[in-house]
C-alpha cells in the first residue's frame, strides 16, 4: 500500500504493508539510521519521533498512523536551529555517554522546549520518563535540558 | 545550579552520537547481508537424540557443531562453552545451530520448525556442585581458641542482574578478501579475535574485527560477543556471503550472561565490647552452566571481602558453582558488589546489636596506609578514606539526618557505604597474562596517530585517552589521531575491562607519549612501540591467593537518603552524595557521567532490579517486566574527588568505571533498614522482600 507522508518536512510515499512499524520504514525503507530500536515494545524511547510534534515511540507506530502528517526524526531535527542549542547543552553537562538514547533523548528535549520553553526540574523528569538512559544516571541530561531552556547561555 | 566542569575537554564523539550519524551495528548496510537466527534449547539439561530440520528454501541454511571448522569451544578465560551445543545440552536456551537467509522473519519461521528430540535428564537449579574453590587466611589464628569470644553469624543474597546496554547484542561478519571480518557491540576486540581463530584454526591475519560505535556494555559485551564471533564465523566459512546476527531485547535478556548470583555467609567472634577479633567470610556464586570468567569474579569477589576494614584475623573461603542455569559473566564490579553488600549489611547489623549509631561502629576497622590487604599484600599508596568519608557527612549533613531518621516511624533513612576497587586485572595478570604494546607514530607532517584495543561504549576514554596523548606531547588536539579498535592495524593493549583502560593503558600512553617526544625530529617519520611494565613490587600467587592482588585501588564513599511509602511499601531515593579518591581526576565531567550512572545502577542492584529464575528461565524477559530507574526514580545526586595522584597511572588517574558503582546498594539497603527499622538480608529489596520482612 502506498502511505504518504511528510518525513522531515518533504513530502515521501512508501509502498509498503500499512501495519509495518514506522521504525522498520524509516530505518531499513528509508535508510535513515538514527533513530534507535532498544526494546521494541514501548518501554525504552530509544525510537523517538516526532509525529505532528507530539513524541511517539516509532517502534509501536504502524506506518498507516502516520499517513499524511508530519514527522520528524534526528536527521531533521538536527538541521534546525533549536538542535544547535539542545547539542550544546548536552556536551556541555556531559548529556551523552554511549550516545543510543541520546538521539531519542534530544526528540523529547526538543517537543519539551516546544511546547513549554521554561520547564521545572520535576516537569523535566516527567518528560525524559519514557526515554530510558543506562549510562548518565539522567542527571547530566536533566542539567542539559535546563540548560537548553535558558538558551544554553548559563556560562 | 547548573555545574561548571572546569577540568573537562568537548568530547570527541558527542557530535556523531547526538546528531544519529554514529554508526551502530545494525546501522551499517552492506548489499546482499543476510540475517541469522538462534535455535536454542528448550531442555536444562540432557542430550540431542536428532535434529529434523523443516525443508530449508533455497539459499537458507543451518549451520551447527558439525560445520566446526576445528575446535568446538568458545575462548573465554576458562574455555568450557562450546560455540553450538554437538550432544549434551547444559542450559535451557544453549545455542544448538542458525537458520541463516535473507529474510529474518522467515528465518524465524524455520527456527521455530526445527524439531529436536531430546533425552532429558535431571538438571540441577542449587549450588552444590562446585567448580571452583578457593580459601585463604590471614592474621593471629590463635584468637579462635579464646572461649570469651561470642560467635554471631549473617547469611546475604544477591539476585541476578541485567546489564540494558542500550544496543543490544548484535554483530556483522563479512568477507573481505579471503579475510574474516567483524564489525559488532563489543568491549575486547581481540577476545572475539582469538575466539575465531581457535574455532577456525585461522592464523592471526586472517581475522580481523574492527569497533564501530557500541551502544553501553557494563561487562555484558566482555564475553558472549566472543560466542557469537565463533559462531558466525563458522556460518561465513560455509556460506561466504555476509551475515549480521542482532538479538531483540527479549532474545538479549533471556539468553545473554548477567551478573553472579550469591550467597554470601559470615560469622563473626566478637569480645564482650562488641568488637570483631576474628572473622569467617564465605562466598557461593553460581556459575551457570559453564565456568567461562567465573574462577576470576570468584577471586575478585573474595580478595574484596573485607572491602575497606582490617580485622585481627580472617579466614575468606568460596566456591563458584556449576548449574543448569545460562552462564553468568561480567558486570561492572565482577564479584566485589556481592561480597561488599554482605560486609557491609554486616557490618550495619553488628553496630545495631552493640547499640551503635551511624557508621562509628565500622569506623574502628579502617585500614590505612601501610597495612596488609586481605591478601597480605600491602596498601603501599596513601589512603585518604577518612577525608573523604569527613567529606561525604559533610555534605550530606549525615549526622544531624541519622539521629533524626532513627526516630520510630520516620519512614526515612540515610545510609553510608564505605568500598574500594582494584584496578586492573588480579594480581601480576596486566604483565604476565595481557602484556599490552601499544603503537604510536609520527608523520612526516608531524601528525600523531595511536592505537590501542580500548573501546569506548560511553566512559569517555576516546576523549581521555587522546587526551593523554596530546597533553603528553603538548601538540594541538587535531595533530593527533585516535581511531577506534581495528586488530589489523593495533597490538592488543588488552580488554576493555576491570577499571583498567585509564590506570593501565592511560598510563602506558602518557609513556609512549612521552618517549616519542624525547626522541622528536620534525619532519621525520617516527615509531615507538611501547610494552607494559608493571610495577616491581608486585606479587601474586594465584593457588595460595597470597600477595598483591592489583596494582591499586580507589576508594569511595556513597550517602544515600531514602523515603519509604508504609501504605506502598515503596522506596524512593531522594538524595545522593558520593565522594572518591580515583587518584587525579583527567576529565571531571566524564568522571561525573560514570560516578552518577554508576551509583544508579547500583542503587537499582540494590532496591529495583528484579531477575528471577525458574526452572532455567529467566522470569523478568524484556523491559516491560526487567525495570531499570527512569528519570523519576533517579534522585539528585552530588559528587566530589578528592585529589590523591597515583604513581603509576597517566597524570595520577586510577580507575573509577567500577568503583562507582559497588556502593550503591549496601548504601540504600542500610537507608531502607532505617527508614523500616528492620534488617535487609536480600537484595534487591523491592517491595515484596520488605512487606514479608515487615509483616513477619
Amino acid at each position: 500500500m502506498k502511505i504518504k507522508f511528510n518525513l522531515n518536512k518533504k513530502d515521501v510515499i512508501v509502498d509498503v504493508d500499512p501495519s509495518m512499524r514506522l521504525l522498520d520504514v524509516l530505518r531499513n525503507v528509508l535508510h535513515l539510521t538514527g533513530t534507535k530500536e532498544g526494546c521494541g515494545e514501548g518501554s525504552c524511547g530509544a525510537c523517538s519521533v516526532l509525529v505532528d510534534n507530539m513524541p511517539y515511540d516509532s517502534c509501536l507506530t504502524p506506518v498507516i498512523n502516520v499517513m499524511n502528517k508530519q514527522v520528524m526524526t534526528i536527521e531533521g531535527i538536527r538541521e534546525s536551529k533549536e538542535y544547535e542549542t539542545i547539542a550544546n547543552s548536552f556536551a556541555k553537562m556531559g548529556g551523552s555517554q554511549c550516545g543510543f538514547c541520546t538521539p531519542g533523548m534530544i526528540i523529547v528535549t526538543y517537543a519539551l522546549l516546544m511546547k513549554n520553553p521554561n520547564p521545572s526540574e520535576e516537569e523535566i523528569r516527567l518528560a525524559l520518563s519514557g526515554n530510558i538512559c543506562r549510562c548518565t544516571g539522567y542527571q547530566a541530561i536533566v542539567n542539559a535540558v535546563k540548560d537548553a531552556s535558558k538558551g544554553g547561555k548559563h556560562e | 545550579m547548573l555545574p561548571e566542569y572546569k577540568t573537562s575537554v568537548k568530547k570527541v564523539d558527542n557530535e556523531e552520537k547526538m546528531s544519529g550519524k554514529a554508526l551502530f551495528t545494525d546501522d551499517i548496510q552492506m548489499d546482499g547481508v543476510l540475517s541469522a537466527v538462534t535455535v536454542r534449547s528448550k531442555i536444562s539439561k540432557g542430550k540431542i537424540l536428532n535434529i529434523k530440520l523443516p525443508t530449508l528454501p533455497e539459499g537458507y541454511y543451518f549451520i551447527s557443531a558439525k560445520d566446526i571448522v576445528k575446535e568446538n569451544v568458545c575462548n573465554i578465560i576458562f574455555s568450557d562453552w562450546p560455540v553450538f551445543a554437538d550432544k549434551e545440552i547444559n542450559y535451557k536456551g544453549e545455542s544448538i545451530g542458525l537458520i541463516v537467509g535473507e529474510d529474518k522473519k522467515i528465518c524465524l519461521d524455520l527456527v521455530d520448525q526445527v524439531v529436536i528430540e531430546y533425552e532429558e535428564k535431571e538438571p540441577v537449579f542449587d549450588m552444590k556442585n562446585s567448580a571452583i574453590h578457593k580459601d585463604f587466611e590471614k592474621g593471629d589464628k590463635s584468637v579462635l581458641n579464646d572461649p570469651n569470644l561470642e560467635s554471631y553469624t549473617e547469611k546475604f543474597q544477591t539476585g541476578y542482574q541485567e546489564q540494558v546496554y542500550l544496543e543490544t547484542q548484535g554483530m556483522l561478519v563479512y568477507l573481505d578478501g579471503d579475510k574474516i571480518t567483524v564489525k559488532a557491540s563489543m568491549q575486547c576486540p581481540f577476545y572475539i579475535h582469538k575466539a575465531i581463530c581457535r574455532t577456525l584454526g585461522y592464523p592471526e591475519d586472517k581475522v580481523r574485527v574492527i569497533q564501530p560505535a557500541v551502544g553501553g556494555a557494563f561487562g555484558g559485551k566482555e564475553h558472549y560477543p566472543s560466542l557469537m564471533g565463533a559462531q558466525l564465523a563458522t556460518a561465513l566459512v560455509k556460506i561466504k556471503k555476509p551475515i549480521k546476527m542482532v538479538f531483540d531485547r527479549k532474545e538479549d535478556i533471556s539468553f545473554t550472561t548477567k551478573r553472579h548470583p550469591s550467597e554470601t555467609t559470615i560469622s563473626a567472634l566478637i569480645d564482650k565490647k562488641g568488637k570483631i577479633r576474628a572473622l569467617d567470610i564465605h562466598v557461593s556464586l553460581d556459575a551457570g552452566a559453564y565456568i567461562g570468567c567465573s574462577g576470576v569474579v570468584l577471586s575478585r569477589a573474595l580478595i574484596a571481602a573485607t572491602n575497606t576494614y582490617k580485622f585481627d584475623y580472617v579466614h575468606i573461603s568460596g566456591d563458584a558453582y556449576i548449574t543448569n542455569k545460562i552462564p553468568s559473566a561480567a558486570f561492572r564490579g565482577f564479584g566485589s558488589p556481592q561480597s561488599i553488600f554482605a560486609i557491609e549489611m554486616f557490618l550495619a547489623h553488628v553496630a545495631k546489636k552493640f547499640r551503635y549509631p551511624g557508621v562509628l561502629y565500622k569506623n574502628q576497622y579502617l585500614v590505612e596506609t601501610g597495612d596488609t590487604t586481605s591478601t597480605n599484600g600491602k596498601f603501599r599508596d596513601k589512603i585518604i578514606l577518612k577525608e573523604l568519608i569527613v567529606k561525604a557527612k559533610e555534605m550530606s549533613d549525615y549526622d544531624r539526618k541519622e539521629k533524626e531518621y532513627s526516630k520510630p516511624n520516620s519512614y526515612r533513612g540515610i545510609g553510608m557505604s564505605y568500598f574500594l576497587h582494584g584496578c586492573g586485572f588480579t594480581g601480576s595478570g596486566e604483565s604476565d597474562l595481557i602484556k599490552a604494546k601499544l603503537i604510536i607514530r609520527k608523520d612526516k607532517n608531524d601528525i600523531v596517530t595511536f592505537y590501542t584495543s580500548q573501546v569506548d561504549f560511553g566512559q569517555g576514554n576516546r576523549t581521555t585517552l587522546k587526551r593523554i596523548v596530546v597533553d603528553t606531547l603538548g601538540i594541538p588536539e587535531d595533530h593527533v589521531i585516535y581511531d577506534a579498535p581495528d586488530t589489523d592495524k593495533t597490538l592488543s593493549t588488552g580488554p576493555t575491562a576491570a577499571s583498567r583502560t585509564i590506570i593501565i593503558v592511560g598510563g602506558l600512553a602518557a609513556k609512549a607519549a612521552q618517549h616519542l617526544k624525547d626522541i622528536w625530529v620534525s619532519g621525520k617519520e617516527q615509531e615507538i612501540i611501547e610494552p607494559y611494565v608493571g610495577p616491581d613490587y608486585i606479587h601474586w600467587d594465584e593457588a595460595t591467593m597470597q600477595g598483591d592482588a592489583y596494582p591499586g585501588y580507589a576508594w569511595g564513599v556513597n550517602v544515600v537518603e531514602v523515603s519509604f511509602d508504609p501504605i506502598t511499601y515503596e522506596v524512593h531515593v531522594e538524595e545522593t552524595w558520593s565522594v572518591y579518591d580515583v587518584g587525579h581526576a583527567i576529565d571531571e565531567r566524564i568522571l561525573v557521567g560514570q560516578a552518577d550512572g554508576g551509583i544508579l545502577q547500583g542503587l537499582g542492584y540494590g532496591y529495583l532490579e528484579v531477575e528471577e529464575m525458574a526452572n532455567g528461565e529467566f522470569r523478568q524477559k524484556t523491559m516491560s517486566d526487567y525495570i531499570v530507574p527512569t528519570s523519576m526514580d533517579a534522585p539528585k545526586m552530588h559528587t566530589a574527588f578528592i585529589d590523591n595522584p597515583f604513581k603509576y597511572g597517566a597524570f595520577g588517574a586510577k580507575g573509577a568505571g567500577e568503583l562507582t558503582f559497588v556502593g550503591g546498594a549496601p548504601a540504600v539497603c542500610i537507608a531502607i533498614e532505617q527508614a523500616i527499622k528492620e534488617k535487609i538480608y536480600k537484595i534487591p529489596a523491592n517491595p515484596e522482600y520488605l512487606m514479608e520482612i515487615l509483616e513477619k
